[in-house]
């Protein structure tokens, strides 16, 4: 039984003891008990009448047992690790990383020990699950190269032989455009052959082709803003693009799990920058009103601006941004909101408009739209959208339009066609359905898992499905079991997690068909119980009854 | 006895009460009185003020006015009304309706075009469709990055090169790789944006010295060396880099990669070269600047260049020994947190590496068309040429300017767009004016490619001799 988009009865959690809100309640929580539920409600019926459709994001709290024995399980590898570097240094174990040349042995090194000491003796041990080679289209099966190692994963050698129809459960290919077949293929193959590939000049000399300018025609209209523009890379549109719109005096507040692209562009703009806890309204609210009222810190002059960086999807935690709150509070405090839809554009809300359409909120109340088109539309490069006045200023002032060589031709043609496709311009219905199906397989997949009793972060509308492992031995082992039955997991640990917080991560992909979804399921059960994973004891707590301190750090840029 | 006495002490004290005056009294009560006011009364007022009210608290954030997203743009602003270009940017390009022979874009092999080239990004289209959905990390690494990789490391015969997806994320994410807080990074004056911005991520200390001047440069190493030795603890732990371009882009010149070397190992300095210019140009195959000047690779510690320019794809590279590169593989910001490079652009500049090794002899051809437009484009009056004979990129600036950055801009504008309507296409060197630590002059930057013929490399320097005796005379 598959619950159909937007039905009811998928909304039910399972467990014995959950109870869920109703309608009425429509910013509803999985609750453990009645008596909990009471003192819970203000949560609900604070925020409730913004949210046009049910909000169920649930964070499980780690159970004590396990958080301790992942603690252990940091402190045996810990001693080992010092252990084999004492004995590496004796040369009694053989080292096999790299070392300095002769010649500059008397040079201040390069790297700090300790620095390495992580990478050495916890990551090194489980290499092979990232770096994965492949030798297909990243689509719904994907052909990985087999590689082995005969040293412990200091180095692989490839056996030449390849691992044919992996279940791709680790691309960020929601929609399915990565394809190499069908309309956007052909259309790519004939800009590349009309232009080539490159443009060897940058926007504002002389690499501003017709094609760049229909491109972010079509993202304006697609995204509902006034103008938008296009750049060859999402990570620097962050990070090249936030210098030009803060700077000193002005005051960044930042989501704790924001991306490294964000945190790069907040540090380059010279801009203070204060954290709030993730999603976490209360906390983005105290920091709003204190920064206001008391200014900037020694100076106390007022701020020039605030900005508020938040993402549509967090990648990590698979949690969507609480964006009819945020909205409210930027207007109430007259602050500016920059949006990052990198996860969530086309793969979120009813046309594929991203989180804005999700919530059915108006994409004017959103000063900055950034996104990518890496993820949904199967190509690369991110854009900003927005107010004619905001495009513009990027268009003069933007570090990427000066200094950064343009999107590649047949790169632009690929997300013109599938934007195309999503909005219908092609004259099928083709866009649409891979909407659909995403918002479908995404809710049976979280909710077969919930049931097999994994503990499972986030929105049950993310396609992002984090799928918590805790222990960092079980990190090596989910993702070689998984591999070993043919299912390719994107498996993530400390630093990108907090250290006790290890999880696997599943993107869903409308390209995923049942079969493959059953298929991939089937192996995730008998894993999880081989490995023991299955810690849920379906006590959700909802994310503002996270322990919430007042302590916020604050780090200044000259 | 002590009791008898401590009584006399009291009775004495009771007798003064009596027989002291009225007067006396009601002052002592006074000032008693006043004693304990002062000892219950709050003693800092100050404090009691300054914490606002809920209703102060409000007044304030309905007062504030914050400043405008972004500042309002004249319409007439140069740099917000691009170029259009309608097809290909190739050697025969149509920029704003009008058919040029390309002298702005970097491609200075003409492989842009290049129908190997296409073939086979084609093919790899065909293949692996367009895009890689996934950082390298996560089942976004294709064979054909871990092949250009392997090429790249064969090409520039190092140990290990790297690959990124952007050209000028390349420089900017293995600086901050390397240097942090604290460290000492020495870089020229005349470094490009992308350094700058590197620079800035790894919030080391920065000291500029003057473009190509070796003796500053020492200078300053120097001053550094006397600073170590009031604190060698500090020293020891203190990382030194020298960072330089091998053909500048902001001044068409080479760097003096010997001296640099030299003072390299007398200052226990690693250097990091940017070649995004030199790398495809400089050299008998090639290789950049190292080769050109003939010296060992391997004192060169880290080599960052894009694809952008003789590969004519996208994307950049860096290229060292393991020790060095392998980092990156897990700090290098742009090349962890990003998707990775689409594989037909990866295809794309594995064939172009292909056809530099089967014809070195068009890297003698480029040298030599650079030297001919060079010669031709001296003693233009009113222009000067700025940058080496054998840069395929160098600029033309005003040899008197008026004083005002917005008037010469709007000079040398005026000559680039006479030149584009009478068939050469050229662009002035763009900057961002405020964010540029040393903002060159205004200037044309002139590109030149293998492609153009001896006849257009005449009619160029010609048409621009021309265009500027007009426009400035």
């Amino acid at each position: 039984m598959r619950p159909g988009p937007g039905g009811c009865c998928c909304r039910r959690p399972v467990g014995a003891n959950g109870c869920v809100a109703n309608g009425e309640m429509r910013n509803g929580y999985v609750r453990s008990s009645a008596a909990a539920a009471a003192g819970q409600i203000h949560h609900v019926t604070q925020n409730g009448g913004l949210y046009k459709r049910p909000f169920n994001e649930a964070f499980e709290e780690t159970p004590m047992l396990v958080a301790v024995l992942t603690y252990v399980g940091y402190g045996v590898l810990t001693l080992f690790g010092y252990l084999r570097d004492f004995l590496r240094h004796w040369r009694i174990e053989k080292c096999h990383h790299a070392t300095e040349r002769e010649e500059q042995k008397d040079f201040v090194s390069l790297y700090q020990d300790f620095e390495n000491f992580y990478t050495r003796n916890l990551y090194m041990r489980i290499r092979d699950n990232w770096n994965r080679p492949i030798c297909s289209v990243p689509g719904a099966r994907v052909d990985i190269m087999e590689r082995q190692s005969h040293d412990y994963n200091w180095s692989f050698k490839y056996t030449g032989n390849t691992i044919k129809g992996v279940i791709n459960m680790g691309s960020y290919n929601y929609l399915g455009f990565a394809r190499n077949t069908g309309s956007c293929q052909e259309a790519a193959a004939r800009v590349l052959e009309e232009y080539g590939v490159g443009v060897c000049s940058t926007r504002q000399e002389i690499g501003n082709l017709d094609k760049h300018e229909e491109l972010e025609k079509l993202v304006a209209s697609f995204l509902g803003v006034e103008a938008a523009m296009a750049y060859g890379m999402g990570f620097a549109t962050n990070s090249m693009n936030i210098p030009a719109l803060v700077s000193k005096g002005c005051l960044i507040l930042s989501d704790e799990l924001n991306h490294a692209s964000l945190v790069l562009g907040a540090r380059l703009s010279g801009a203070t920058i204060r954290v709030f806890k993730h999603n976490n309204m209360q906390s983005l609210e105290k920091l709003l009103k204190d920064a206001i009222v008391y200014g900037q810190p020694r100076t106390r002059r007022p701020w020039k601006k605030i900005l508020i960086l938040v993402e549509g999807i967090y990648s990590m935690e698979g949690s969507i941004v609480r964006l009819p709150e945020v909205i409210a509070l930027k207007k109430k405090y007259k602050a500016y909101l920059y949006l990052d839809e990198a996860h969530s554009i086309g793969a979120l809300g009813p046309t594929g408009r991203g989180v804005v359409d999700y919530f059915g909120l108006n994409p004017e109340d959103v000063d900055v739209m950034m996104g990518t088109f890496t993820k949904s539309f199967g190509a690369s490069g991110g854009y900003i959208g927005g107010k004619k006045e905001l495009i513009d200023y990027l268009r003069t002032h933007s570090h990427s339009a000066v200094y950064a060589t343009s999107l590649s031709p047949p790169v632009v043609e690929q997300i013109i066609t599938a934007m195309q496709c999503i909005m219908g311009k092609d004259g099928t219905t083709l866009g649409k359905e891979c909407i659909q199906q995403l918002a479908e397989n995404t809710r049976y997949f979280r909710r077969r898992l919930k049931e097999m009793g994994f503990i499972i972060y986030g929105n049950e509308d993310s396609p992002v499905v984090p799928l918590m492992l805790y222990m960092p031995a079980k990190i090596g082992a989910f993702g070689r079991e998984m591999l070993k039955r043919d299912v390719g997991v994107v498996v993530v640990g400390f630093p990108a997690t907090p250290i006790i917080e290890s999880r696997a991560r599943f993107c869903l992909s409308a390209a995923h068909t049942k079969e493959i979804l059953d298929t991939a399921l089937k192996e995730i059960d008998e894993v999880g119980d081989l490995l023991q994973l299955k810690y849920s004891r379906h006590r959700l707590v909802p994310l503002l009854d996270r322990p919430f301190d007042e302590t916020t750090y604050e780090e200044t840029e000259d | 006895m002590a009791t008898a006495a401590e009584q006399w002490v009291l009775v004495e004290m009771v007798q003064a009460l009596y027989e002291a005056p009225a007067y006396h009294l009601i002052l002592e009560g006074i000032l008693i009185l006043w004693i304990i006011r002062l000892l219950f009364s709050k003693t800092y007022k100050l404090q009691e003020r300054s914490d606002l009210t809920a209703k102060e608290k409000e007044e304030l954030i309905e007062e504030w006015q914050p400043e405008p997203l972004v500042p309002p743009i004249t319409k007439d602003h140069p740099a917000l009304n691009y170029n259009i270009v309608s097809g290909p940017p190739s050697h025969n390009i149509v920029v704003n309706g009008k058919e040029c022979i390309n002298f702005a874009s970097f491609n200075f092999l003409g492989l842009l075009d290049n129908p190997r080239v296409k073939a086979a990004a084609l093919a790899s289209l065909k293949k692996y469709g367009v895009g890689t959905c996934g950082p390298r990390g996560f089942y976004g690494t294709f064979d054909v990055h871990l092949d250009l990789e392997d090429r790249l490391a064969k090409f520039m015969k190092t140990e290990e090169a790297i690959i990124y997806s952007y050209g000028f994320a390349t420089i900017a994410s293995a600086i901050p790789a390397y240097s942090k807080r604290g460290d000492i990074v020495f870089v020229d004056r005349a470094a490009c944006f992308a350094i700058q911005k590197g620079l800035q991520a790894s919030r080391s200390d920065i000291k500029l010295f003057k473009h190509n001047d070796m003796a500053d440069l020492e200078r300053l190493l120097k001053e550094q060396e006397i600073e170590d030795q009031k604190n060698p603890r500090k020293a020891r732990v203190t990382r030194r880099f020298i960072v330089a371009e091998g053909l500048y882009m902001n001044t068409g010149t080479i760097c003096p990669l010997p001296e640099l070397v030299k003072l390299k190992y007398k200052y226990k300095a690693r250097i990091f070269l940017e070649e995004s210019l030199s790398f495809g140009v400089l050299g008998e195959h090639g290789r950049g600047v190292t080769e050109h000047f003939g010296i060992n690779i391997d004192d060169i510690d880290l080599i960052s260049a894009n694809m952008e320019n003789s590969l004519a794809s996208i994307g950049g590279f860096c290229c060292g020994r393991s020790f060095v590169i392998d980092h990156q593989r897990l700090s290098g910001q742009g090349y962890c947190f990003s998707a990775s490079l689409p594989p037909l652009l990866a295809a794309a500049a594995i064939e172009a590496l292909n056809i530099m090794e089967e014809n070195p002899g068009i890297f003698a051809v480029l040298k030599e068309k650079c030297k001919r437009i060079h010669k031709a484009l001296q003693g233009i009056s009113g222009l000067k040429v700025v940058g080496e004979a054998l840069s395929p990129a160098f600029h033309l600036q005003l040899e008197e300017s008026t004083r005002s950055r917005e008037k010469d801009v709007k000079l040398l504008q005026e000559i680039v767009n006479q030149c584009m309507n009478r068939g050469i296409a050229l662009t002035q060197a763009r900057y961002l004016e405020k964010e540029e630590k040393c903002l060159p002059p205004p200037s044309i930057r002139v590109v030149v490619t293998v492609e153009q013929t001896e006849e257009e490399l005449e009619k160029a320097a010609s048409t621009i001799k021309e265009v500027a005796q007009t426009v400035l005379l």
